[in-house]
């Protein structure tokens, strides 16, 4: 069973983001930055594949140079090889750009893969897109959001979290599966691994070696401004007892703020 | 024309939906255009009068035996049918599982990108502009999107309902072709987890709970608080899901859901930015902490500083001389 499992590298989300107004972007001086939470359970549930299964596992990203650690620590949990898809932009927020490149990848690179596992959103774009469009552009099912995985063969069944209920979808391999929260816990690199993950190249290409150049590559999202969510003024906090609070709370709930 | 997609559960239209198709219909009486609507697969009858109400002029119904379950590919094939058809300037969904599934697709489909999880959309200035938090709510964007049709998701609980106005809309059906061999995956079966409660996402209040509550007794507690209040559900911070103290299925956050209430309560719930990411869109917060420092007290409307263990019965005790 061949995996490709797309990564994005995105700043720690415990980042304080700031901005340059000017520029409509985000200042990455001083960012520290790392795989996208929600790719790490992509990666895991690779590795715990192909351990079953057989087959390889291949992590891509596509990024600038700077990606290329997010690229070895996939290695280092266990992938068999990296490659990194250059781009020259700094963040789009294109989910179609990515979506088109990463589709180029497969197409060229990756034709034979039987499952492309992607994280459910990542930290920045927030888009939570690019996975549905990389399956619509391979005509691929796909499965999102994704807390369980069971395959047999070529069928799978993924359970996904909808709106207070449970979805199974059930499809046939090639497939788009996007990772949530509860697929599956990552596991840690080792000291082993992190040294054997040195050895590996991550080769670097550029969309044009997969066929897409020029106005290919152009954004279809422009964007306008980017800046800072506004101050909230500072609430109120209740004095007294927790009656006297609670009384007061519920009061200005109905009266003041008109939510009761 | 701007086009929105109604989506369907247990044969009712969803709430989240109307607030888009809402929104789409002020819009286009800004620009003195038309809102129509989309259904695919089984119709409720009652579709021509609440869709109308909410301001849509048209609703598009669109059939076919391959429709009759949830499928990406199915729905997708059926939605470009009618957008090549009545070339929409725009194709607005709400930003649930399904339409987060499907507007993706279906701008991959026609080749154009999308705007996610919008909350808020102008047209002043001739083109269509949208903003939406990026940088899990650190940061705000406004874009617009060079090729058309904008395809846009819509967050629920932000967008105002129309007024009811008695009008109603035409009721178009139309079978469309779907060839079998189209749809490789489809919804073999939906589980419902919580019986007939709210989810987080779509309750007009949510009651959420940290690391303080303690214990799943803790959460017992919040759900009788939240009994007490209309349209409300259960939160949770990632603390207690992880302690296994509440199903993730309650988790607000990064990793979890987002929500944007009229009432958010945070108990016990410090404020860490990744929590923050899923609620700070919020109408009005109330945070119950004993620290006075906690982060939450930050973006909050109301405070408590003290013990929740004695807030909450207080709080209940005062909410039951409403009723
Ligand atoms: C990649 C990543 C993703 C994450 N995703 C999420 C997510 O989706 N959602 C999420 O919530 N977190 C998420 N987290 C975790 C997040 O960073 C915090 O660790 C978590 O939100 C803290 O939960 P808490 O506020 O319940 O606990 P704590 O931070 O421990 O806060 C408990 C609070 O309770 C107060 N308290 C204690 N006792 C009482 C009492 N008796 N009465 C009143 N107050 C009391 C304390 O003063 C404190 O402020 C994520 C972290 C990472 C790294
Ligand atoms: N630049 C990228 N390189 C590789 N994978 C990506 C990239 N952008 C997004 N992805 C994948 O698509 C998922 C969803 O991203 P998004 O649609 O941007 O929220 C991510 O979790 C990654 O798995």
């Amino acid at each position: 069973m061949n995996v490709v499992v797309f990564l994005k590298r995105v700043p720690d989300t415990e980042s304080r983001i700031r901005i340059d107004r000017e520029a409509k972007a985000v200042l990455e001086e001083g960012l520290n930055f790392i795989i996208s939470p929600n790719d790490e359970y992509a990666v895991e549930e690779a590795l715990r594949l192909r351990e079953a299964k057989g087959g390889k596992v291949t992590a891509v990203s596509f990024g600038p140079e700077e990606a290329a650690p997010t690229l070895r620590k996939a290695l280092a949990m266990g992938a068999d090889e990296a490659v990194l898809v250059k781009d020259d932009r700094r963040e789009t927020y294109d989910s179609l750009r990515t979506a088109r490149v990463l589709a180029a990848f497969v197409k060229a690179r990756a034709a034979d893969s039987d499952l492309l596992l992607f994280g459910r959103m990542s930290v920045g774009s927030d888009n939570a897109s690019v996975p549905s469009m990389v399956a619509e552009i391979l005509s691929l099912p796909q499965a999102n959001v994704v807390t369980k995985l069971e395959i047999e063969g070529t069928k799978a069944v993924a359970h996904r979290e909808i709106e207070g209920a449970l979805e199974k979808v059930a499809f046939s391999l090639p497939a788009v599966v996007s990772a949530q929260k509860g697929l599956n816990e990552p596991r840690y690199e080792t000291l082993k691994g992190i040294m054997a993950a040195k050895k590996k190249p991550v080769p670097v290409i550029t969309p044009a070696e997969l066929g897409l150049e020029g106005a290919a590559l152009d954004p279809k999202v422009e964007i306008l401004d980017l800046e800072l969510p506004p101050a909230k003024p500072a609430g109120k906090i209740l004095p007294g007892t927790p009656e006297e609070a609670a009384k007061e709370l519920v009061r200005l709930l109905r009266t003041e703020a008109k939510v009761l | 024309m701007i086009l929105t997609y109604i989506e369907i559960r247990d044969g009712k239209i969803k709430k989240s939906s109307l607030e888009t198709l809402s929104e789409a219909s002020r819009k286009a009486r800004e620009t003195g255009t038309a809102a129509e609507a989309v259904v695919v697969g089984a119709c409720p009858e009652t579709a021509g009068a609440d869709l109308g109400s909410a301001g849509a002029s048209k609703v598009h119904v669109l059939e076919s035996p391959e429709l009759s379950v949830y499928s990406s590919q199915g729905f997708v094939r059926a939605l470009e049918t009618l957008v090549r058809e009545t070339a929409p300037a725009a194709v607005f969904f709400p930003a649930t599982a399904m339409g987060r599934d499907l507007a993706p697709r279906l701008a991959a489909r026609l080749d154009v990108s999308l705007a996610s999880d919008c909350t808020a959309v102008d047209i002043s200035s001739g083109r269509i502009v949208f903003t939406r938090p990026v940088f899990a709510g650190k940061a705000r964007l406004t874009l617009a999107l060079t090729a058309a049709p904008a395809i846009a998701t819509l967050r629920p609980n932000v967008f105002p309902l129309e007024a009811a106005n008695g009008a109603s809309a035409e009721v178009v059906k139309k079978t469309v072709d779907i060839p079998v061999d189209a749809v490789g995956g489809r919804v073999s079966e939906i589980v419902c987890e919580m019986g007939a409660v709210l989810d987080v996402s779509e309750a007009e209040i949510v009651v959420s709970g940290g690391r303080a509550m303690k214990g799943p007794e803790g959460f017992t507690q919040l759900s009788e608080l939240a009994a007490l209040l209309p349209r409300s559900a259960v939160g949770a911070s990632r603390t207690a899901v992880d302690s296994g103290w509440i199903g993730h299925s309650h988790q607000v956050g990064q990793t979890g859901k987002t929500v944007s209430p009229n009432l958010y309560f945070a108990f016990g719930i410090s404020g860490a930015i990744q929590h923050m990411a899923g609620m700070s869109s919020s109408k009005v917060i109330v945070a119950v902490n004993k620290d006075p420092e906690a982060p939450m007290f930050k973006v909050a409307d109301y405070g408590i500083v003290g013990d929740l263990f004695a807030v909450i019965p207080a709080l209940a005790a005062e909410l039951k001389t409403l009723a």
